[in-house]
């Protein structure tokens, strides 16, 4: 028996979630005695995949097949599915993320796999397959159990630790079927960001709202996020007055984030925006109102008006670089 | 153009989150449920579109009676019927398989629905409901418009946006700004009294899992206020006590 992760990636090198998949499923394997194999697809060099390797994957399957680039979510649904059987596996580990929901949500149809997501710890195995998983946007964990002889997990970022310790692991060509259907979403194109630090997987995330006043203050912001080799983040309203893009709000209705520090400058602390960083292992709040409700979900404060804080913030890091 | 959309029942976003009975059940004292917030998206979209066809909208969820109030409520933002069905959503596979029998047989156009709920967060049921019916899904979407039977879609990616194109039918986990939340207006309100409600019982008791227990994440310490005059000291936690810079 073995264990199939799903690893995706990004400009040419795995994604750090996909990665902390792989150290899930080698703790997995350890302990229920399988193989650890993980499958990518679309073209990335093998040099790339074979990191999977260090954080514990002990073969790659890669269905080097160019059109399975972009994530199309059915043509990756349909190729995974064949690598789990073809490999042998029963248990599925992918991360949480908008394309693995996708994938894993069909792949528990064509697998008949009880799917857990949002998995925040490897499963305890006596009286059941029960897998932690954290719920109400972070408010609360539950217990779930698996009843399916297949299996797939889902795992939330951030919530198991990165292995980096093993070699590099052997890469091999994996043929699939493809069907034309499986393109019936097609494509057209794409707009990224592609210079700057993904907020979704950053390690630091610094995060400025309507406290800031405007988009021509944003580079207070910046200066500090680049010291720190931190992704910038906003809230709602900062987004819905375009003084941010989109993609870069975070919360309940925006993107969910889980770094190592979230820092909250000019941002009163709403249960929404809240419900998007609760998972963040230290967060620090930069507001001029001591009452602002950010102070109690945080682990540093200060006080005080961030157009004088910020400056001398980013020079202090700045200092220990 | 006929639109489904699937709206799931769930704590207003402020609730407190508490449980009972040994942490085996949600404790419900206090607390307002709502539609899902990304399903109101979804139900705001499928008002207009079906507006600018002169479809019909319904509107479906699986629950037990305390759910109809939430469902009257999509009736008052303007969809045209609601279906209720009638069993506990225990799991996501259960869901998806009751919304998929009910869907086989409407020939809908459309199916939309939040790209997760907010109690469980699994992002799942779109998926399973598309494969089950042999549909492509895609999720999440921000921008949904139709030219003939071609929906021209832009998905959120990890720090960005793919556009696509698909052909109806076709399932769609929706989020923001695909359109502005609708408020029901009084009309809306009176004539949603009148609307059909129909409740429909559940096909099969599939669940690929079962929820055992809960718990509440520990409490948070206090916050360690920094004078603003001293960063420094601020760097030096960061840097010595959290050990991030
Ligand atoms: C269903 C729903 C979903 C939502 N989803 C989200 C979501 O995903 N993400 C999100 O962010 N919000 C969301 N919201 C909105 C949320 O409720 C708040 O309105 C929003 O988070 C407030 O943003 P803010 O803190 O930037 O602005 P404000 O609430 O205006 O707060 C600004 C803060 O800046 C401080 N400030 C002002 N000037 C300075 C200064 N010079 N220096 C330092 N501090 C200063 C003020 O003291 C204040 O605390 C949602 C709301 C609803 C109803």
């Amino acid at each position: 028996m073995s264990i199939l992760v799903y690893i995706e990636h990004a400009e040419g090198a795995i994604k750090k979630t996909s990665l902390e998949a792989v150290s899930y499923a080698s703790a997995l394997g350890e302990k229920e005695g399988k193989e650890v194999v993980a499958v990518a697809l679309g073209a990335i060099e093998e040099s790339a995949l074979a990191k999977a390797g260090s954080a514990g994957a002990q073969k790659v399957l890669h269905v080097a097949d160019k059109k399975l680039n972009d994530g199309v979510i059915q043509a990756h649904a349909s190729a995974v599915g064949q690598a789990f059987e073809q490999s042998g596996a029963d248990t599925l580990v992918l991360a949480k993320s908008s394309l693995g929901d996708a994938v894993a949500a069909r792949l528990s149809v064509k697998l008949k796999a009880g799917l857990a997501s949002n998995v925040v710890a490897l499963p305890e195995e006596n009286g059941g397959y029960k897998v932690r998983r954290s719920i109400y946007t972070g408010k609360a964990f539950t217990d779930t159990v698996i009843t399916t002889a297949n299996k797939i997990l889902a795992v939330k970022k951030n919530a198991v630790p990165l292995k980096s310790d093993g070699a590099d692991a052997g890469v091999e060509a994996l043929e699939v079927a493809l069907a034309e259907s499986d393109f019936a979403a097609k494509i057209t194109s794409t707009d990224k960001a592609s210079d700057e630090i993904s907020l979704p997987e950053a390690d630091i995330v610094v995060s400025g709202g309507r406290g800031m006043k405007g988009p021509e203050n944003w580079s207070l912001i910046e200066d500090l996020a680049k010291a720190m080799g931190a992704a910038t983040g906003c809230s709602k309203p900062v987004s819905d007055s375009g003084w941010r893009p989109h993609h870069e709000h975070v919360g309940q209705t925006g993107v969910k984030v889980a770094p190592s520090l979230y820092v909250a400058v000019g941002i009163s602390g709403a249960i929404q925006h809240l419900a998007g960083v609760n998972a963040s292992k230290y967060i620090l709040v930069i507001n001029k109102d001591p009452e602002a409700p950010f102070f109690k979900a945080a682990d540093y404060g200060i006080v005080g008006d961030a157009f004088e804080i910020l400056p001398k913030l980013t020079e202090a890091v700045k200092a220990i670089k | 153009m006929k639109i489904l959309v699937c709206i799931t029942h769930v704590p207003d976003t402020t609730s407190k989150i508490q449980f009972t009975e040994n942490n085996t059940k949600f404790d419900k004292t206090g607390v307002q449920f709502i539609i899902g917030p990304y399903d109101d998206y979804a139900l705001a979209r499928a008002v207009e579109l079906r507006d600018q066809s002169e479809g019909s909208l319904t509107v479906l969820n699986v629950g037990e009676a305390e759910t109809e109030p939430t469902l009257r409520k999509a009736l008052a933002i303007g969809a045209d019927e609601a279906i209720r069905i009638n069993g506990f959503p225990s799991d996501s596979l259960f869901v998806a398989t009751q919304i998929a029998h009910y869907a086989k047989e409407g020939g809908y156009d459309l199916i939309l629905m939040g790209r997760e709920s907010i109690d469980f967060n699994g992002g799942m049921v779109h998926g399973m409901v598309a494969e089950m019916l042999g549909m492509p899904s895609v999720s999440p979407v921000m921008k949904l418009d139709l030219e003939g039977d071609v929906a021209k879609i832009a998905r959120e990616i990890e720090g960005g946006k793919e556009y696509l194109e698909v052909k109806l039918p076709f399932v769609a986990g929706c989020q923001e700004p695909i359109a502005e939340w609708k408020i029901p207006n009084m009309r809306g309100i009176m004539s949603a009294r009148s609307k059909p409600l129909n409740v429909v019982e559940p096909v099969s008791d599939e669940a690929a899992t079962e929820t055992v227990g809960y718990e509440l994440p520990p409490a948070k310490g206090a916050v360690k206020l920094i004078d603003k005059d001293n960063v420094e000291e601020l760097v030096n936690l960061l840097q010595n006590e959290a050990k991030i810079l």
